[in-house]
């Protein structure tokens, strides 16, 4: 069935670069003259053009873009003058890091709240873990995180509020995750600040998720709980805890694994707005920089990088539905 | 608990009904006209928070323009793009995602693979790359942001009438001699409403936020119409001299998305059935 769903994946890749490429070229402004400055000569612009095959015919620069990512090559970043593959597997750590701890974040706040909002109904209880649920849900994640800086950073001077890592701390790069590298190395120093700087910027892009995630989990867990094959396993006397465990919450996981899995993808763009508002330097960060200067080689290795990762979590996600739901057949 | 759920729908309501108002009449509201510079007056704060000016309740910007003028203005392009956004983008990923569900095989694969096309990409990227190539504007933001929202619709439909076509009721239906488009619209989609109602709450909070979000990255509609979002950018500037320029434009979208879920949990809780008979 993966291999099944792996093959299907290379008409959708291809289409996702076909389209961003087509987007990035059909786009206003010309690249070289954005990077080359308005001082630039039209000579000049005709030789970095040249030098760059962008006076090639538009199915000529995507042919040679596709076969030469077939061998790993996406060439030099327009900006940066560097190999882009370089330069996105520098900043992914960043950005996976933040993503792995704001899910962390949401679904240890968010299940434990959505289920037992729901078994404690219209109760105190319930009331509170909604309305936290409905105001966390309602806040732009970026209002949040300049609201963070202001007061945490800003007034009271608590947090870090940019970067990933205090000034002169070093990290031994072994997996180029910070958090597990400084722990693996044993320097707690450096642990330390990682958190710091990661909790303003977990917190923002964490928020809409775990909110998301506690309603549909309220909503979900109701939903099992009207049903009859519920009814029968109180009936049959069983202990509310087996109830819950074992015949709402595994059923209540359906919709939850959808929008977990929706979210994901939620959680990779919104770090391209959380990391603009902290200066973290992940991948989102570098998105913005290269869309603004038009750097379309870094843009396109970018939204695959995007794209491979959402499409193996929809995989993931589907294989889920099948073991959760054995009804359901893909 | 029939009176929780109405207070919800009222109250959800009455703020929804007084950002209507104001985006509507914000001529005749606004204080001052939004766009009007005046150089004295320049990041005067609220009067209430120790600003000398009582006529501008929520304090000026650096172009000395009035806040509270501004974010009545800015009322009409959230509101605009949000309810028509959600509209045109439920209709088309409800329609998808039902068939696919529903159908199976080939369409299902060929939703699947657009879908997939469309969720593959970051958000905000797509958002992004369609404002660019589109250029700034109103209809421009609304079908950025529609091409980048109809498929939460179409997966969550889809994964529920997957579930639901392997139910008793519908094979029954089917037994009796009905037509599958029948059974699709009669039965089955009918017993989404519920999730279609979420999805579509959030998906209007999202939109709203959306649209705030690429305001506040320069790229939503003109620099010429105030909106929420860019008032956020220009004021971040400022934050440390002027947060009113920064808190209140973000209450105000915060308020709005507020309003809009509490209306949508409590209009969901009031049409669906089965939590009506309990």
């Amino acid at each position: 069935m993966i291999g099944r769903r792996l093959i299907g994946a290379i008409p959708v890749l291809l289409g996702i670069s076909f389209l961003v490429f087509l987007l990035m070229h059909l786009a206003p402004g010309d690249p070289v003259v954005l990077l080359l400055g308005d001082d630039a000569t039209p000579a000049d612009v005709a030789r970095v053009r040249h030098e760059w095959g962008l006076d090639q015919s538009l199915p000529v620069q995507y042919w040679q873009f596709v076969s030469r990512a077939m061998v790993g090559d996406f060439g030099q970043s327009l900006k940066f003058g560097e190999p882009v593959l370089k330069l996105v597997f520098e900043r992914l750590p960043a950005t996976v890091e933040l993503a792995v701890v704001s899910l962390l974040v949401a679904i240890l706040i968010s299940i434990p709240i959505g289920v037992y909002s729901a078994i404690k109904r219209d109760t105190l209880i319930d009331h509170a873990g909604t309305g936290m649920a409905l105001i966390g849900v309602s806040l732009p994640n970026f209002w949040l995180g300049i609201m963070l800086i202001y007061f945490l950073g800003g007034q009271w001077n608590l947090l870090p509020v940019a970067g990933r890592i205090e000034y002169g701390i070093e990290v031994k790069p072994i997996t180029h995750l910070y958090l597990v590298d400084s722990l693996i190395t044993g320097n707690l120093t450096a642990f330390w600040s990682v958190l710091q700087h990661l909790m303003m910027p977990a917190v923002t892009l964490g928020t809409a998720l775990a909110a998301i995630v506690t309603r549909i989990t309220r909503s979900s867990v109701l939903e099992v709980m009207r049903q009859e094959y519920v009814m029968t396993a109180r009936a049959k006397g069983l202990s509310e805890r087996v109830v819950v465990w074992r015949h709402i919450l595994r059923n209540a996981l359906i919709t939850v694994i959808t929008i977990l899995g929706l979210q994901l993808g939620a959680l990779l763009n919104g770090s391209v707005i959380t990391e603009t508002v902290f200066s973290y330097p992940g991948i989102g960060d570098l998105l913005i920089q290269s869309i603004s200067v038009r750097d379309y080689r870094l843009t396109q290795v970018l939204i695959l990088f995007f794209g491979i990762i959402y499409f193996v979590v929809n995989m993931l996600v589907d294989v889920l539905y099948t073991l959760v739901d054995p009804r359901i057949k893909l | 608990m029939v009176r929780f759920r109405h207070l919800k729908v009222f109250m959800g309501g009455c703020i929804l009904a007084t950002l209507f108002i104001c985006g509507v009449a914000a001529p005749l509201l606004a204080p001052f006209n939004p766009q009007e510079q005046r150089l004295e007056p320049r990041l005067q704060a609220p009067a209430w928070m120790g600003g000398q000016s009582a006529a501008n309740w929520l304090g000026t910007d650096n172009l000395g323009r009035d806040i509270l003028s501004r974010i009545i203005y800015g009322s009409r392009i959230s509101l605009l793009v949000g309810v028509t956004t959600v509209i045109l983008a439920g209709l088309v990923g409800c329609f998808l995602g039902a068939i696919a569900g529903y159908f199976g095989n080939g369409t299902d694969e060929a939703v699947s693979k657009v879908t997939e096309i469309f969720l593959a990409f970051p958000f905000l990227l797509l958002a992004i790359a369609l404002m660019a190539f589109l250029g700034q504007g109103v209809i421009n933001i609304i079908l950025a942001l529609m091409m980048s929202r109809w498929v939460q619709y179409c997966r969550v439909v889809r994964g529920e009438v997957l579930s639901l076509k392997q139910r008793d009721f519908v094979t029954a239906a089917k037994a009796l001699g009905g037509k599958d488009f029948y059974i699709l619209l009669k039965h089955v989609v009918p017993n989404t409403l519920a999730s279609i109602t979420v999805v579509a709450t959030f998906a209007m909070a999202i939109v709203i936020i959306s649209e705030a979000s690429l305001s506040f990255l320069g790229l939503g509609v003109p620099a010429s119409i105030p909106t929420w979002g860019s008032m956020l950018n220009e004021g971040r500037s400022y934050m440390n001299r002027a947060p009113w320029l920064t808190i209140f434009p973000g209450l105000a979208i915060f308020i709005t998305v507020f309003g809009i879920n509490l209306l949508g949990d409590g209009l969901r809780d009031m049409f669906d059935p089965k939590l009506r008979r309990q």
